[in-house]
């Protein structure tokens, strides 16, 4: 089963619906509570990304009978350097988004802890790709 | 213990979400910025900050928390009051400081 989102860069009014609905549809499809509450922690954070960093981006969620295939684009600015982006506390956010709570360095750890498997692919001044993976089984 | 109970005992104002005032609360968590509360809060617990934009709900909701307590006199915007109503999560609000608020909170929930 396969479903799509967009996500509108900047837009800070609409961050976390494209993960609001993802969550509903698990819950009809009556996938565990606990995948849910992991994986919407990560989808989450993977949309605030797209929100606060690119200009337009779409979440692509694949649900398989043992696993949940998730993968969010982006076109953006992409990560010169994944490594210094995946450690905890650094960010690149701007004073408006870190005002918000947000930008505290915390989303990639975030989405990593949360997913079974995570890989991240940025090409900058294109975009960036995260691929997250939750086993069911 | 419920949001209601937590509004009479602490004299909290109830800013909107009434239809959730009968929720249970399991805990509380204290925290301003939103990725430490998606990665760290739980369901069920009440939380407590100073960020009053839209986008609390948004995270509130998705970690399905009781409350949301709004400290220092400090008030919901428009949007986040619209959401608070549309998810049924109740924005509270007091005058004490987070440190009291969250004092008094910690006596009522671990005596329960």
């Amino acid at each position: 089963m396969k479903f799509k989102y967009e996500i509108e860069g900047g837009n800070f009014s609409k961050a976390g619906n494209a993960s609001s609905a993802v969550k509903k549809i698990l819950k009809q499809l009556n996938v565990p509570p606990a995948i849910i509450k992991k994986l919407v922690v990560a989808l989450y954070e993977g949309e605030v990304n797209v929100v606060a960093h690119a200009w337009n981006g779409c979440i692509h969620v694949d649900i398989e009978a043992d696993r949940i295939f998730v993968s969010i684009e982006d076109e953006g600015p992409g990560i010169p350097d994944i490594e210094q982006a995946m450690q905890e506390g650094y960010s690149t956010a701007s004073q408006a988004v870190r005002e918000m709570g947000f930008g505290a360095g915390m989303g990639l750890p975030n989405m990593k802890k949360n997913a079974d498997y995570l890989n991240v692919k940025s090409e900058v001044g294109k975009g960036t790709t995260v691929e997250i993976i939750t086993f069911l089984k | 213990m419920t949001v209601n109970d937590i509004v009479g005992k602490l004299n909290l104002t109830v800013f909107g979400g009434d239809k959730g005032l009968n929720r249970e609360i399991t805990g509380g968590y204290v925290s301003d910025l939103l990725s430490d509360v998606m990665g760290n809060a739980s369901e069920g617990e009440v939380w407590v900050t100073l960020q009053t934009h839209k986008n609390v709900m948004a995270v509130a909701s998705l970690k399905d928390v009781s409350a949301v307590i709004l400290v220092k006199g400090l008030k919901p915007d428009e949007d986040m009051l619209a959401q608070s109503n549309e998810e049924d999560i109740p924005v509270l609000g007091t005058e004490m400081e987070t440190f009291e608020l969250a004092g008094q909170l910690y006596g009522l929930i671990k005596n329960r």
